[in-house]
């Protein structure tokens, strides 16, 4: 089922928690709205699943506006963060709930409750744990009932806030690969909330970034990742390194980095260049390509990739993301004085880090101009 | 349900803003009951004291107020609670600690016995304080030897508010004491407290506001008791007369106006007493371990 | 306390680095305020109820049953029961729709609305049971009218019910509202996400979660019904066989120097409060093993501490 937020605005108090949001997903798909702490994500969440009112706007479900209708009547399956399990009730009983609470004469009856509790209980593995407490199992397989409780009506849509938000991290792996699984299995339009940028990028269809209340980009995760639309999106989809300085007379300032492109503003204006650490490269040498001195303070090679901890002469911390061959290769040593280019620089433009220009380098040294300007909430989706 | 719908129209209306529609239901029916069962049994029925009030006047109020024999009930009555509060400040907090610090024979049955006084009629209670300290009474037989009154004096009217009001700090206080997490005794100890600086310092600051809020509580309890004190205390106006006991005996003889003139300085007393334990109880949480 | 505390510092200051040392007390402290505590509960508590039974018992079993079986002991104890039949289940309706109002939802004025169902706790029984007089009464607001329609409520059972209710008020609800606030409405949420209706979420979903924390209060409401004695003298016009309530006919044998047949009905209501605490710790026990399993789901499903607003992200 295609569902459509078409303006949806909610206030608690004097905080605004949503601000005029539009947003669709289309029938089957699985949908992640990443964002950090309070930024409207599970509000947005409930209000499509109706626990929620909006101030403004409306939900429509398959172009049919749902605002009117109660959570109850809404058949929309809700993951809750807490999972949220009747505790009082077995595993079985969670699942039986929402069949068991039909009206009398919709209500399967109890062969058919039994088969249908068995089978969403075979889906998610937990068969053995029918007799089960909450109480007594463990966040993985509570997060399983819960999904299993939701699925039972036969959702049109399921929704799930921040589903492995209470899990430790091998768990959440194994959950995360599992309800992707689950997702091409049922394909049912699914709904996820997170504050994980890689569990969004690893799970999602789509991810909708959002930041205070509006979405700050709508894409696919390589899109988001490779093309962010904003400072915002770039910082939150990981780590980077952010070198200030300022633009001016068709040259970039930017601390160590200077490069030259074709800015049309007169006047100098403050701006930030957005690294990520594996854009950059090292070397013992200058090897003529546009680079800055550094000192390395830290190596951690335990791991996929070489982190290398440097500074600059004006003290500004870097990080770099090297390949182990690449680290082998240059024989680094703590305290050594070393060459830094870099690859993929991302220049924004002004005060606002949300309303920027966005000048985009290529190799660091022949910069293609990008000075569109665009609003921080509108997205560039690809 | 119905309004749900009725609101959900109006949406599609357009721009009208709406309230937050409440997912769960039963709101306006629940609030509803509970506003017209308070302002019944008890907002209205309370309101009557102040009509009375009105129609009165302040000189009468004031003459009645200032009798000798009701400024002596007063008297009475706030220092024997205040006295009565303050022991079971001492006591209730020694109790809590060792209920809750130490492990003895019989420790589960004192705690289940704590809440005795709550249970407990306090007519009977008055009784059978009242055999005890009678002078022919198993207590008050010793006092009486050494020349002192314990029933039928001022002394028998703070033992039975000390009786009634008995539970308050130390049911406060115990899961105060229990939430203390034994770590912060053990890193003054490490950062080289003594134990009674540990106490001092640390554990006291703590709970001090479970233990004035159970004193403020008892001290409420204690100045509108009635039941347990009227028989130990031998009504003695001027003498051995409490508050409560006053306004019953005006209303006996159907003198309205003299027991609303009498209550209405405990019954502002007690509103007092109510903002002050709120206003402690959200210190409480305030100090609370998150 | 202070003599107590102040026993031990000198042996202790060396060993006062090793954390240890702070956990175990030293003996003579710890004897010495065992000692004081139990024998400060002993006196207060303890001796009132064994001298309760001595003195009951103190001219025969016969005269203790003979005690019971009169008829005015006996209109008594049907009074006291029909008060409590009509009490409680009123305050358990009242304390049920309070916390679910307060609990569940947001509304202007909360904490006002829970500090007016305290207030019968800090108004004194006398003035309880006086402001009915004041309105019901023969000289009352309401009493000329009322007698013109031959309606009793003062010194009639209407009067003590009421009396009792207005008392016994706020028992039910204080033991529900901080519970349910504590197990907050994602339950509830869910299980009307899941399709059901109100009735439905609130007997399959919250009932079993308060269901130790409604007991418990009503237990105590029921206490305090049997036993009330301050609001109930007020109103009752003391007649014997109709209105005298349990405790009021024990002050009634009392004052007439009964006192063998005024023990051996307050020995009745001893044995009735000592089952209610009992009664009370069991529930409580129970309701601490409950708490304990939810608060380990809550304590493994919050790994930080939030509050605030419905947006929790």
């Amino acid at each position: 089922m295609k569902i459509e937020v078409v303006d949806v605005t909610k206030t608690f108090g004097c905080h605004r928690a949503l601000d005029g949001v539009t947003l669709q997903v289309d029938d089957g798909e699985l949908v992640a709205l990443l964002g950090p702490s309070g930024c409207g994500k599970t509000t947005l969440l409930r209000i499509i699943a109706g626990l929620e009112t909006a101030d403004q706007g409306e939900v429509l479900f398959d172009g049919e506006n749902a605002s009117g209708r109660h959570a109850r009547e809404r058949r929309v399956g809700f993951v809750f963060q807490h999972y949220a399990l009747f505790r009082h009730m077995t595993v079985f009983g969670n699942v039986a709930f929402g069949l068991r609470v039909r009206p009398r004469r919709q209500r399967p009856g109890r062969a058919q409750i039994r088969q249908r509790v068995y089978e969403l209980l075979r889906l998610v593995q937990l068969e053995e744990f029918a007799g089960s407490y909450p109480a007594q199992l463990s966040g993985g397989q509570r997060q399983r009932v819960a999904l299993a409780r939701a699925l039972a009506l036969q959702p049109r849509v399921l929704l799930l806030d921040e589903p492995f938000g209470a899990l430790d991290a091998k768990v959440r792996q194994e959950l995360r690969r599992w309800l992707r699984r689950l997702h091409d299995e049922l394909h049912v339009t699914s709904v996820f909330v997170t504050h994980d940028q890689e569990e969004a990028l690893e799970v999602a269809d789509r991810v909708v970034v959002m930041n205070q209340g509006g979405i700050m980009q709508i894409g696919t995760p390589p899109d988001v990742f490779h093309n962010p639309a904003s400072e915002f999106v770039m910082n939150f989809l990981g780590s980077v390194n952010v070198f200030h300085g300022r633009v001016e007379g068709g040259r970039a300032f930017l601390g160590p980095l200077q490069v030259d492109c074709s800015s049309d503003h007169p006047l100098a204006r403050p701006a930030r260049a957005l690294v990520r650490p594996y854009n950059l490269d090292l070397d013992t040498r200058s090897n003529g390509r546009p680079c800055f001195l550094a000192t390395v303070r830290h190596i951690h090679a335990a791991g996929p990739r070489v982190k290398v901890e440097l500074t600059t002469e004006a003290g500004a911390f870097v990080e770099v993301d090297l390949a182990p061959e690449r680290y082998q290769e240059l024989n680094l040593s703590v305290g050594e004085s070393v060459f830094v280019s870099a690859r993929d620089v991302r220049v924004f433009v002004g005060d606002e880090p949300e309303r920027s220009h966005r000048l985009e380098f290529q190799d660091g040294d022949s910069p293609t101009v990008m000075d569109d300007l665009r609003p921080g909430t509108e997205g560039r989706s690809g | 349900m119905k309004g749900d719908r009725s609101i959900a129209s109006e949406t599609k209306m357009g721009f009208c803003r709406r309230r937050n529609r409440r997912v769960l239901p039963g709101f306006r029916l629940t609030l509803g009951f509970t506003l017209l069962y308070l302002s019944l049994l008890v907002l209205i029925p309370l309101s009557t004291l102040v009509l009375w009030m009105g129609r009165l006047g302040w000189e009468e109020l004031w003459s009645t107020f200032t009798a000798p024999r009701t400024l002596a009930a007063y008297r009475l009555s706030l220092l024997g609670a205040l006295i009565a509060a303050g022991t079971n400040a001492v006591f209730g907090l020694l109790v809590a600690w060792v209920l809750v610090r130490y492990r003895f024979p019989g420790r589960r049955l004192l705690d289940t016995l704590v809440d005795l006084p709550f249970a407990l009629p306090t007519a009977v209670a008055g009784i059978a304080l009242t055999a005890i300290y009678a002078p022919t009474g198993v207590i008050g037989r010793l006092f009486a030897s050494v020349g002192i009154q314990t029933a039928y004096s001022p002394l028998g009217v703070v033992l039975a508010m000390v009786f009634v009001s008995l539970p308050f700090v130390i049911r406060i206080t115990q899961p105060v004491l229990q939430d203390i997490d034994r770590e912060v005794e053990e890193a003054a100890a490490t950062l080289g407290a003594t134990r009674l600086q540990t106490f001092t310092r640390v554990i006291l600051p703590a709970i001090i506001p479970a233990v004035l809020t159970g004193f403020a509580m008892a001290f409420a309890r204690a100045v509108g008791e009635y039941g347990s004190i009227v028989f130990i205390s031998g009504n003695m106006p001027g003498r051995t007369e409490i508050v409560p006991l006053l306004i019953m005996t005006r209303l006996e003889e159907f003198n309205y106006a003299g027991a609303t003139s009498v209550a209405l300085v405990l019954l502002l007393l007690s509103f007092v007493m109510l903002l002050l334990i709120n206003l402690l109880q959200a210190w409480i949480r305030r100090g609370a371990p998150v | 306390m202070e003599s107590g505390t102040g026993v031990m510092p000198a042996p202790m200051i060396d060993a006062n680095v090793t954390s240890v040392a702070g956990q175990v007390p030293s003996a003579p402290v710890r004897w010495t305020l065992t000692a004081v505590a139990v024998g400060f509960l002993a006196v207060t508590l303890v001796l009132p109820l064994v001298v309760v039974f001595i003195n009951a018992l103190a001219q025969g079993w016969q005269t203790a049953i003979a005690a019971w079986k009169h008829p005015d002991a006996l209109a008594a104890i049907r009074l006291t029961a029909l008060t409590l039949a009509i009490v409680v289940p009123l305050n358990t309706t009242f304390g049920l729709a309070a916390a679910w109002a307060i609990s569940k939802f947001r509304f202007a004025g909360k904490s006002l609305l829970v500090t007016l169902i305290d207030l019968p706790f800090s108004v004194s029984p006398v003035i309880s049971g006086m402001v009915f007089v004041l309105l019901f009464g023969a000289q009352g607001l309401l009493g000329p009218w009322l007698s013109e329609h031959g309606i009793r409520i003062i010194f009639a059972v209407p009067g003590i019910v009421l009396a009792t209710t207005f008392v016994t008020l706020p028992f039910v609800a204080r033991e529900l509202i901080p519970l349910m606030q504590a197990q907050g409405q994602e339950e509830e949420e869910a299980a009307v996400s899941l399709g059901a209706g109100g009735w439905q979420v609130f007997l399959r979903v919250t009932l079993p979660n308060i269901k130790w924390g409604l007991a418990y209060g009503t237990i105590l409401c029921g206490a305090r019904t049997l036993g009330e004695f301050g609001a109930v003298s007020v109103v009752s016009g003391h007649i014997r066989g109709e209105t005298n309530t349990m405790p009021l006919h024990v002050e009634i044998l009392y004052n007439e120097y009964q006192f063998a047949a005024a023990f051996s009905v307050a020995s009745l209501l001893v044995a009735i409060a000592l089952i209610t605490i009992i009664g009370k710790s069991i529930v409580e026990w129970r309701m601490q093993g409950s708490l304990r399993d939810s608060a380990g789901i809550v304590r493994q499903q919050h790994p930080a501490p939030n509050g605030g607003l419905g947006d929790e992200d």
